[in-house]
């Protein structure tokens, strides 16, 4: 479970948005100097003192599954941010292979490059990076003009881009006149504006406020249930990383700690580093109760909840009933969950109990 | 005194010689390049001096009002402006004006490309520097003698003494400019694929405008420092009342023509200084300055 994923190299199944294999990356004068060095066994820390290079990425390999929202967590200076713009090439790997929907990006022509950064992966950015001289709307619509969308048309597509993010009104204001939040807005639509299949989202909320942050959070989960877009989503906020993540990976030093689902990662983390991250996080809006619950065929329950619900959202009903249902899409019963249950996966970790 | 460690007089002749070589055997040829140059000059001279002064009152208060859209601006140039009628300064106030407008002209062509061409590679860079302290610190008078040899005494010579001092700022501006425009909006617009053009017509250039504009603006204010000087070699205009001035002691002559070059300076000053507030408030730049 905690394992890293299995690696074969030149087998990259089709259904997969983006795979990176032993994706390398050190800064330097020399990397290939450097990286010799590092394959000859030294570590990260030996190779950084002997030649001044530092050590971005230590072969990460990553597959992520079209569809899907994939979270990338770590603190500052894990190589995060340096991954993340791996899969656009806006840094160039030191080795390693990146494929994305099948195609390697790193045999691209630059005009190959720029064609599939035009038209396949869309980028929001932390510090949004919108043209300060340009209106909300051409904003929004820069990346159909860099693709060379009619202007009637890209109007129209931003116009209705603004709309979904909320932001309607604000066409031919300038991003300085809005608020930090509405500017991610602003940043959000522009991506969405190019209907990409694969959106990457660099620490996208983490210059928002708590609340605003929230906000954003609950409204790109629900754009990816209506869009499906497979979205690339880097964090330092393992909270953060819980709610919006369908898998989790776990950075750290450049290297992938672990990878999985955000229960496994809650109930089951592989080292001491990622333990302490959970010990700080809200397990309740962590775990699932499907992934708790007695499966199988029960006497249906008076009440029930979906089988997307955390514990959280079923806490309240243990105040009148013992065992609370967990239904599917289709409103059958597929388990049932007792207050017991809950309580023992939250404590599961806690020190000092159990 | 310092030992002669080799005999520089070779050295000294070949120049020498070399130069009146270029002027016996290439002087057309020069003065025919230089040719565009002069009527670029003639032409904005003929103009200025045709345009009734009403009208030029009209066109450069009007300019002043769209700059700053207040009442102040225009009054003041409003004000300049008659100070060089009452003066009798007029005719070369628009000489002046005419050397001033086609050096500034002259220099943004040539200065905002080696600008671009300076911010895109550091090789670049650290080669034309050197060359630019050149431009500025050199006296004038080193490099306007071959000039006149070259062309002859006239307003070719004068022009081009006023372009290469008066074009460096414009090009370190827009170096600057260009160089300073955030990274995360440059990223931004590489991760959308934009190729080179694009990000420099499309982010970099509206971006470095407001810098670009205050190099344009100390374009102007060198090349008005520099009249004097070029009407020694026959720029006429302001400058030529000011030496006459000088040469027959006649401090009134030189004072009021050399206020009158304060009042030019005053004009354009405030005109390209206020585009520049004006275009980053637009752009947005304004708080971050």
């Amino acid at each position: 479970m905690n394992a890293m994923p299995d690696i074969k190299p030149g087998t990259i199944a089709s259904e997969l948005a983006i795979a990176m294999r032993n994706v390398t990356k050190i800064f330097g004068d020399n990397p290939k100097g450097a990286l010799a060095l590092l394959q000859s066994g030294k570590s990260k820390t030996e190779v950084q003192a002997e030649t001044n290079h530092v050590v971005g990425l230590d072969k990460v390999s990553l597959d992520i599954a079209k569809g899907q929202i994939f979270v990338v967590m770590g603190l500052s200076g894990s190589g995060k941010s340096t991954l993340i713009r791996h899969v656009n090439r806006l840094i160039e790997p030191t080795s390693g292979e990146i494929v994305v929907n099948g195609v390697d990006v790193l045999k691209m022509s630059l005009d190959q490059l720029r064609t599939y950064r035009r038209t396949q992966v869309a980028m929001v950015f932390q510090k949004f990076g919108l043209m300060p001289h340009r209106s909300v709307i051409d904003n929004v619509a820069y990346g159909l003009e860099v693709r060379g969308v009619g202007k009637a048309e890209r109007l129209e597509t931003a116009a209705k881009w603004i709309e979904t993010v909320g932001l309607s009104g604000y066409e031919q204001s300038r991003p300085r006149q809005l608020s930090g939040g509405q500017q991610q807005r602003v940043g959000l639509a522009r991506a969405l504006a190019l209907d990409t299949e694969i959106i990457l989202m660099d620490e996208a909320f983490s210059a928002l406020d708590p609340l605003i942050r929230s906000g954003m959070q609950d409204q790109l989960i629900e754009l990816q249930k209506t869009l499906g877009k497979t979205i690339l989503f880097i964090t330092h906020d393992f909270d953060e990383a819980l709610k919006i993540g369908d898998r989790i990976a776990v950075l750290r030093d450049g290297a992938v700690q672990q990878v999985g689902k955000p229960e496994d990662i809650v109930l089951r983390p592989a080292n001491e580093h990622i333990e302490e991250f959970v010990r700080e996080v809200n397990k309740a809006r962590a775990i699932h109760v499907r992934s708790i619950m007695d499966r199988g065929e029960y006497d249906p329950c008076v009440a029930s909840v979906s089988k997307d619900a955390r514990c959280e959202d079923v806490l309240p009903l243990f105040a009148e009933h013992e065992w609370v249902g967990v239904i599917d899409e289709d409103g059958r019963q597929i388990g049932r969950i007792t207050a017991k249950q809950v309580i023992k996966a939250l404590a599961r970790y806690t020190p000092g109990v159990g | 005194m310092f030992p002669e460690l080799i005999d520089t007089r070779p050295l000294r002749r070949a120049i020498d010689d070399g130069l009146s070589w270029i002027v016996r055997n290439w002087g057309s040829e020069f003065e025919a390049a230089a040719y565009p140059l002069l009527m670029l000059l003639k032409a904005i001279e003929d103009l200025l001096i045709a345009t009734p002064w009403w009208l030029i009152m009209a066109i450069l208060a009007g300019i002043g009002w769209l700059a700053t859209r207040n009442w102040k601006l225009p009054l003041i140039i409003l004000l300049s402006l008659l100070f060089l009628g009452v003066m009798d300064l007029w005719k070369d106030a628009m000489t002046t004006m005419a050397l001033m407008i086609s050096a500034t002209i002259t220099a943004i062509l040539v200065s905002i490309p080696a600008g671009v061409w300076m911010s895109r590679s550091l090789h670049v860079r650290n080669i034309v520097t050197p060359v630019l302290d050149l431009m500025q610190t050199l006296p004038s008078f080193v490099y306007l003698i071959p000039t006149v040899m070259i062309f002859g005494p006239g307003k070719i010579p004068a022009l081009i003494a006023t372009i290469v001092y008066a074009a460096p700022p414009l090009v370190r501006l827009t170096d600057l400019g260009l160089r300073s425009v955030d990274p995360a909006v440059m990223e931004a617009s590489r991760a959308f694929g934009t190729n080179p053009r694009q990000r420099l017509f499309g982010v970099q250039i509206p971006l470095a405008l407001p810098t670009i504009l205050a190099g344009i603006n100390q374009t102007t204010m060198m090349a008005l420092a520099m009249v004097v000087i070029a009407s020694m070699i026959g720029a006429g205009g302001l400058g030529y009342q000011v030496l006459q001035g000088i040469g027959r002691l006649e401090v009134s002559r030189g004072l009021f023509a050399g206020l009158g070059i304060v009042a030019l300076a005053i004009i354009f000053d405030r005109v390209t200084q206020s585009f520049g507030k004006q275009l980053q408030g637009r752009i947005g730049l304004a708080e971050v300055r």
